[in-house]
């Protein structure tokens, strides 16, 4: 499955056909200001710093990259539950936030699933209530927001008759995160946004919720993002992968090209980080030493080169564009660019 | 996109819901949070005790006119301050021959009185400034609290009893100035339980849904704050009460012949010397009443704390 | 540093347990577990959430409050038992013979002490040594765990420290007292991937380097099978399989085992495939079915397994199950392995 299967376009709400991304983003910018002690200067957290990708209708883009790279941060601009500084978004070729896709219109397109089952769920309210409460709040009136609550129950696997009036307290974290996946579906959007959704539960209900999030995609031609910091999980769920380091998009490609063969340095340190599954074939050495780095003032040049093991002079100096090193595959490294002045950079020629 | 999906239409490999033996053993009905609570609250014996005693006081407040044992207005010069366990004024009587028991059982009415209403209107208008201040946030948030914390640089009892002051002697008066203490520390804590919830993912998740401001605050974050400003609010009756007893004692707050406790134990000052155990009386009511009032606001803030 | 300490009984194993259980009230939490730890040995307790595994770590510390839990089987540490320990001699045994890490490292220390503080005073409470001796101790012990400039780091509040940083020195500080067997809880959960791996390979190192005896709990199989000699895995209070960590990944012979090295994505045969999965949740502790308590998730289970609880056989040395049909399941999981060989790349 190489190409994202697109279903035949029945959805009155596309406008730019299946060749349109569903969701462009360009120069998106977040700075957060903090102050270092008392009366200390003021700091920039450089959280979010210029990053541009597509989502294409149908697929599933996984983001992944280290705490403090941005992604988390990403998607809350992308929900606008933050204000960007500065950048562009265009959903199915409107740009959010203009007269002709207000963000109230936007939103209801465009649904989230949390990292925390437990927090994301109002304690005081009963399942059933919690994915109604958007239709509603969307004019659907209060019975027919229940049923269809009720629905959406049944379809991610939680009987209504006995999950309806339930509080979320009495719920496993797996039937948590399926009444928020229900909740994300209630208003039946385009996009859904997963934050880290399966990150806190246990592995075999890690399996059973991926498997639910592939049939409800399929059911419902919904196009994923899909974040996670579990490069198998997102290899296994993603259609492409975006690569993110200190607020930047280090690599973006098909996720087969860029997690086989990476073509930076950092997404390879990635890959090389995850445990192996052979007693006989144990990890030897961690390849990245130390912490992810903090996005207060990030190094100059290519943000990767104090941890990199191709780091050459020109990195310190030069920030690498985020180039194509193949089709439909980009990275941003100077050792994979042309003429970039990296010494084991691609001659010229080789890219003409 | 076409919408409702029927209840039937999936087996799931992995579906939670295909009851198995075992977990249908293990369904409870669900009982609801303030069942939860109720529950809860039942199983607490020193929370039922003091619900019991405020039940008692309150019954006897209300039916007092009808089951005083004596005209508590009527007194006698000639059997004034008797002491304690007298044969016809079992609890004594006053500095003006009045029978106590009746006094006291008459005084309930205006003491709760005095405790309660502040406490109410107090909550109402401070609940609706503190979740104000803590949902909107930012300027709103700074100018509100701010403004509020003005009113902590005075002791609560100074500020009652300037206020009262202020606005002249009165049970209305008093009730007003009472009210002004308690709404800053109540919209304080409301703010506070709000600040906590407002960052909450679900808040973010109703966000996203598209709803107002108004109806987040109305429907996801007035249900899960007005329980702890509810108990922090009955703990303030205690504090009313007295702050209202000590009004009178200054001749600010009820008047006499009235019977209240916070007067009657001014009045009955003088004689703490002939006869101290009757002249400790309504001091030992508004100490009863106000620990039963605290020992359940405690009982119900520990029966609120349910995890998961 | 010196690896072992000279103990009453220095051939006994470093911890043994045996028909262990601990419960709360009316539910038991860990119904009889038998395992052995050897010196000098790293053991994986993996499972999912509620089955056990941290229940168990912890009473071996006998972390629980007396009047709440009840501990009975055996419980031996370094031929010690824990069981029979005064709270005096329980206090010094934390620490000394046995210490622990934690998911959360900001738990185990104190926010407003420096880190070096807490270290040198934990040296100084259990054994006689001058100021001096002990920040020298607690300098060897922030480079033993590879902590970069570590003079300057002792001096760090906790909270000036980073994630992996701070995992490093909570485990310098339970390495203080020159512990011979180090429990680990889910020490790596909370970590970015490439943090988890460098303390996955610190804890390999020290138990090579200092002849520790470690035991990690952990949901995470890529962990366990990362650091583990020998890796037991429960389910509802029951060890149901324990074996080399070579045996239990490689030629697992409980179905539960099966189950979770299906489940896993990188272990998906095909990209958009769906992941194999095991069917229902955990059964409720306080109402345990008859029988064997998997045996309604199973995809093997028959009339017997619903019936009577499956006794624990040897299937190879050191390599024991606890099902009864342990040749059907290690046929269905070979079965399954070539199947997946079989598809072209």
């Amino acid at each position: 499955m190489n190409a994202p299967v697109l279903t035949p376009s029945i959805d009155p709400r596309d406008r730019g056909g299946p060749a349109q991304p569903l969701l462009s983003v360009s120069g998106l910018v977040k700075h957060f200001p903090v102050r270092k002690g008392l009366g200390g200067q003021k700091q920039v957290v450089r959280a979010v710093d210029g990053v541009d990708f597509e989502t294409l209708k149908g697929e599933t883009l996984g983001i992944v990259g280290e705490s403090g790279c941005g992604k988390s941060t990403t998607a809350k601009l992308l929900m606008g539950l933050i204000e960007r500084d500065s950048g562009e978004m265009l959903f199915d070729g409107e740009a959010v936030g203009s007269r002709a896709l207000p963000w109230r219109a936007y939103r209801r397109q465009v649904q989230m699933v949390f990292q925390d089952s437990y927090a994301s769920l109002n304690p005081r309210m009963t399942v059933e209530a919690s994915i109604a409460f958007g239709p509603k709040v969307n004019g659907v009136p209060g019975r027919q927001a229940v049923e269809r609550a009720r629905g959406l129950l049944a379809r991610v696997g939680l009987e209504p008759k006995r999950f309806a009036g339930r509080y979320p307290h009495e719920l496993s974290g797996g039937q948590r995160q399926r009444v928020n996946i229900a909740r994300a579906l209630a208003l039946e959007p385009r996009l859904v946004l997963l934050d880290e959704a399966v990150s806190a539960l246990d592995k075999s209900v890690e399996a059973q919720v991926l498997n639910l999030l592939l049939d409800l995609k399929a059911e419902f031609g919904l196009t994923y993002i899909f974040i996670s910091h579990d490069l198998n999980v997102v290899r296994f769920i993603s259609d492409r992968v975006m690569v993110m380091y200190l607020g930047r998009v280090s690599e973006i490609g098909p996720s087969d090209a860029v997690l086989a063969e990476p073509a930076h340095p950092y997404t390879g340190a990635l890959l090389h980080s995850m445990p192996s599954l052979d007693p006989d074939n144990r990890t030897q050495v961690a390849l990245l030493a130390g912490d992810p780095p903090n996005p207060i003032d990030p190094p100059p040049g290519c943000r990767f080169n104090p941890r990199c093991k191709l780091a050459a002079p020109v990195c310190t100096q030069v920030e690498p564009p985020l180039d194509p090193v193949a089709p439909a595959h980009r990275a941003a490294c100077l050792a994979r660019q042309p003429g970039s002045g990296h010494p084991e950079a691609p001659a010229a020629l080789a890219a003409a | 996109m076409t919408a409702p999906v029927t209840a039937a239409s999936i087996a799931l490999d992995g579906a939670v819901a295909t009851a198995s033996p075992v977990e249908a053993e293990a369904f409870v009905p669900s009982r609801g949070f303030w069942g939860h609570v109720g529950h809860r609250l039942v199983r607490d014996p020193v929370a039922m005790a003091a619900g019991a005693v405020i039940l008692f006081i309150v019954a006897v407040a209300i039916l007092s006119p009808w089951i005083t044992p004596m005209d508590p207005y009527k007194g006698s010069m000639l059997r004034r301050l008797r002491p304690v366990g007298d044969a016809t004024y079992w609890l004594g009587s006053d500095e003006l021959g009045r029978d106590m028991l009746s006094r006291l059982m008459v005084g309930a009415r205006l003491s709760l009185f005095m405790g309660v209403t502040p406490v109410l209107i107090a909550f109402a208008i401070g609940s609706a400034i503190g979740i104000l201040a803590g949902y909107v946030g930012g300027w709103t948030n700074t100018i509100l609290m701010r403004t509020i914390d003005v009113f902590f640089a005075f002791p609560s009892v100074l500020l009652a009893i300037a206020l009262s002051g202020a606005l002249g002697a009165g049970i209305f008066n008093a009730i007003v100035s009472l009210t002004c203490v308690f709404v800053p520390q109540i919209a304080r804590v409301a703010e506070s339980v709000t600040t906590g919830i407002r960052r909450r993912d679900y808040i973010d998740a109703a966000k996203l849904s598209g709803a107002s401001a108004l109806t987040i605050m109305r429907v996801q974050v007035l249900g899960n704050v007005v329980g702890p400003i509810f108990v922090y609010a009955t703990s303030l009756i205690s504090v009313s009460m007295i702050l209202a007893s000590g009004l009178s004692f200054l001749g600010l707050g009820v008047r006499p012949p009235e019977p209240e406790w916070g007067l009657m134990l001014n009045t009955l000052r003088t004689a703490i010397y002939v006869n101290p155990m009757v002249a400790a009386l309504p001091g030992l009511a508004i100490f009863v009443v106000s620990i039963s009032f605290n020992l359940f606001s405690d009982g119900l803030r520990t029966a609120m704390e349910i995890r998961q | 540093m010196t690896a072992t300490k000279s103990d009453a009984m220095p051939d006994a194993p470093a911890v043994e347990l045996g028909d262990l259980k601990v419960g709360f009230g009316k539910i038991r939490v860990v119904d009889g577990v038998d395992l052995t730890l050897e010196r000098g040995q790293a053991m994986a307790l993996i499972g999912e959430s509620g089955s056990g595994k941290s229940v168990t770590l912890r009473a071996i510390l006998r972390l629980f409050p007396e009047g709440r839990s009840r501990i009975t089987g055996t419980l031996k540490v370094a031929g010690r038992d824990v069981l029979a320990l005064s709270k005096r001699e329980l206090a010094d045994f934390r620490g000394r013979t046995v210490s622990m890490i934690f998911q959360e490292p900001l738990l185990a220390f104190d926010p407003v002490y420096t880190v070096g503080r807490q270290i040198t005073e934990a040296i100084q409470r259990h054994e006689k040594v001058s100021a001096s001796e002990a920040r020298k101790r607690a300098l060897a012990l922030f480079e033993r765990v590879r902590i970069p400039s570590p003079e300057r780091r002792l001096d760090n509040y906790p909270h000036e420290m980073s994630g992996g940083m701070r995992q490093r020195a909570m485990i310098a500080l339970a390495l203080a007292c020159r512990p011979q067997v180090l429990l680990a809880d889910e020490p790596t959960t909370a970590l970015d991937a490439t943090v988890q791996i460098q303390i996955l390979l610190l804890l390999r190192e020290l138990q090579r380097d200092l002849g520790l005896s470690i035991i990690l709990v952990t949901h995470d199989l890529g962990a366990a099978v990362e650091v583990a000699d020998r890796i037991s895995v429960m389910y509802a209070g029951h060890v149901v399989e324990t074996g080399s960590a070579h045996q239990v990944v490689l030629d697992p012979h409980h179905p539960y085992t099966i189950g979770l090295l299906r489940s896993r994505a990188e272990g998906a045969m095909d990209k958009g495939a769906r992941l194999q999965t095991i069917p229902g949740s955990p059964p409720d502790l306080a109402n345990r079915p008859p029988g064997c308590p998997f045996a309604p998730r199973c995809f093997l289970a028959a009339e017997r397994c619903r019936q009577e609880m499956p006794p624990v056989a040897e299937i190879a040395p050191g390599h024991r199950v606890a099902c009864w049909r342990t040749e059907e399941a290690a046929a269905a999981f070979r079965a399954g392995e070539s199947a997946r060989e079989a598809v072209p790349a």
